[in-house]
């Protein structure tokens, strides 16, 4: 078994993470909105937002491919923009892992705000709160175990992301190798000690990481159990 | 009616006692064969009446696959190694595994006038990205290295590789122009003689090792009777026809 670069897991890591923060930011209106409106285009945007569930991962990336190339309409834009290409690149990365990943934010957040009800925020506007300031100081709390599974669950799931890396990624050392695809070129090739040592590796360290953000989780909720 | 239909079928299985009646072939196809290896079936299955199930993707993969009890019938590879290997390792029957063509290697574009001359092109560097197979996994990844060694260039290329894990997958970059230029199997671009799109250059074969695509009967098949006629169709002239119009020596 030869020498393993490591440098694969810790952009496996950085995608993860620059992926959940952007989703998370991004997914918070989207999610508020679907909760608590009764537009029409609820049901044709919850299903959109739903989407990247359904479709493989390698079709996924596939369409984003062509998105991302220069007859898509991403692909336009960025030109225009002059940043070229973003195929075979992190940040293209990030926009696929946000496309793949935006169910698994959005979800908990809505079924969070949507258990949270209007009464909360009809509440604080009666005690003269303006609606930004009402939702910062009562909903977000509120929906905390929402902002936490949406989190853990997007970052797992960038962390195993495969199919789209393998179709837009290209396979570049420090920009796009991320682990998930390093560990099947090892399989594919036959190196299987190398494979083993990168899964194993990641298991572990996934497992500690759920392991322990279960139990910080519980010991929140046993220290909000008194309501103010 | 239901009678005479399952009386029907009774007829026809007790007909096919043997392996000799139509059957299925299940045939793991390295990913750069497959526009050939689609058009051999209807010719196959009009010769001899048997179907070709066929399943296409890297070599590297079905060699895992095989090994771990896959069924598949023939094996028909990007290289010459893995049929060697499978024999070895008792995955193969002795004595089967044979060239069943011989790969060439494109340097191409989807943009039709992007590339003339590709050694010039190459060392122009003239390109956003160049798209190669990787080399541990596709021969055609291989051949591209070794094209650039040859050449002498591969120090100055390899800064814009993007790599596919398959020859599949690097074709994908190039015909969306995602990378302007790419080292795929002539066999994806070339139909009916030609290079049908875009534009390409042929690499000259004294560039690199020559791409044995080696075909081999599996042991842990399901139909060994109609995979031995296969692979004796893959020798014949019709298959000869197929390939030659798909750019593949033989």
């Amino acid at each position: 078994m030869h020498e393993i670069s490591l440098q694969p897991v810790w952009l496996s890591l950085e995608l993860a993470s620059v992926t959940t923060a952007v989703l998370l930011v991004l997914s918070t209106p989207l999610a508020w909105w679907l909760a608590r409106t009764r537009s029409p285009l609820r049901a044709p945007i919850g299903a959109l937002v739903t989407l990247p569930l359904v479709l493989p991962p390698s079709v996924l990336g596939f369409y984003i491919l062509i998105a991302l190339g220069p007859h898509g309409p991403l692909g336009h834009f960025t030109q225009a923009m002059g940043w070229g290409l973003l195929t075979f690149s992190f940040p293209g990365l990030v926009i696929g892992s946000v496309i793949y990943s935006l169910p698994f934010a959005v979800q908990p957040l809505q079924g969070a705000f949507e258990s949270i009800g209007p009464r909360p925020m009809e509440v604080a506007s009666t005690l003269g709160a303006k609606p930004l300031d009402a939702f910062f100081s009562v909903v977000l709390p509120l929906a905390g175990p929402g902002f936490f599974s949406a989190t853990v669950l997007t970052f797992a799931h960038t962390i195993g992301e495969f199919g789209v890396v393998l179709m837009i990624g290209g396979n570049i050392p420090g920009q796009t190798q991320v682990v998930s695809t390093e560990i099947y070129t090892f399989v594919e090739a036959m190196e299987y000690d190398s494979a083993h040592f990168l899964a194993g590796g990641m298991l572990v360290f996934s497992f500690i990481v759920l392991l322990a953000l279960s139990l910080t989780k519980r010991r929140m909720k046993g220290a909000s159990g008194v309501m103010p | 009616m239901i009678v005479k239909r399952s009386l029907i079928a009774a007829a026809v299985l007790s007909v096919c006692a043997g392996a000799v009646c139509a059957g299925e072939v299940h045939v793991a196809v390295a990913a750069n064969f497959t526009a050939p290896a689609k058009d051999l079936a209807p010719i196959f299955l009009k010769k001899t009446g048997h179907s070709l199930i066929l399943s296409f993707g890297a070599t590297g993969m079905f060699y895992g696959q095989i090994k771990n009890g896959a069924e598949y019938d023939v094996l028909l590879a990007a290289d010459a190694k893995t049929p060697a290997k499978a024999v070895k390792e008792g995955y193969g029957v002795e004595g089967t595994n044979f060239t069943y063509a011989m790969g060439k290697l494109v340097l191409w574009s989807a943009d039709g006038a992007k590339v003339k001359d590709g050694a010039a092109l190459l060392k122009s560097g003239s390109f956003n990205k160049c798209a190669v197979a990787n080399p541990k996994l596709a021969p055609y990844g291989l051949a591209a290295y070794q094209t650039l060694e040859s050449l002498k260039l591969l120090q100055a290329v390899q800064p814009k590789f993007v790599e596919g894990n398959n020859i599949g997958a690097t074709f994908n970059f190039v015909k969306t122009g995602n990378a302007d230029v790419g080292f795929v199997a002539l066999s994806q671009v070339f139909k009916g003689g030609k290079i049908k799109s875009g534009s390409g250059w042929i690499v000259p074969a004294d560039l690199y090792e020559p791409i044995r695509q080696d075909a081999v009967l599996l042991k842990n098949g399901r139909n060994a009777e109609a995979a031995k006629a296969f692979l004796e169709f893959l020798k014949g002239p019709e298959a000869a026809k197929v390939k030659q119009a798909y750019g593949y020596g033989n």
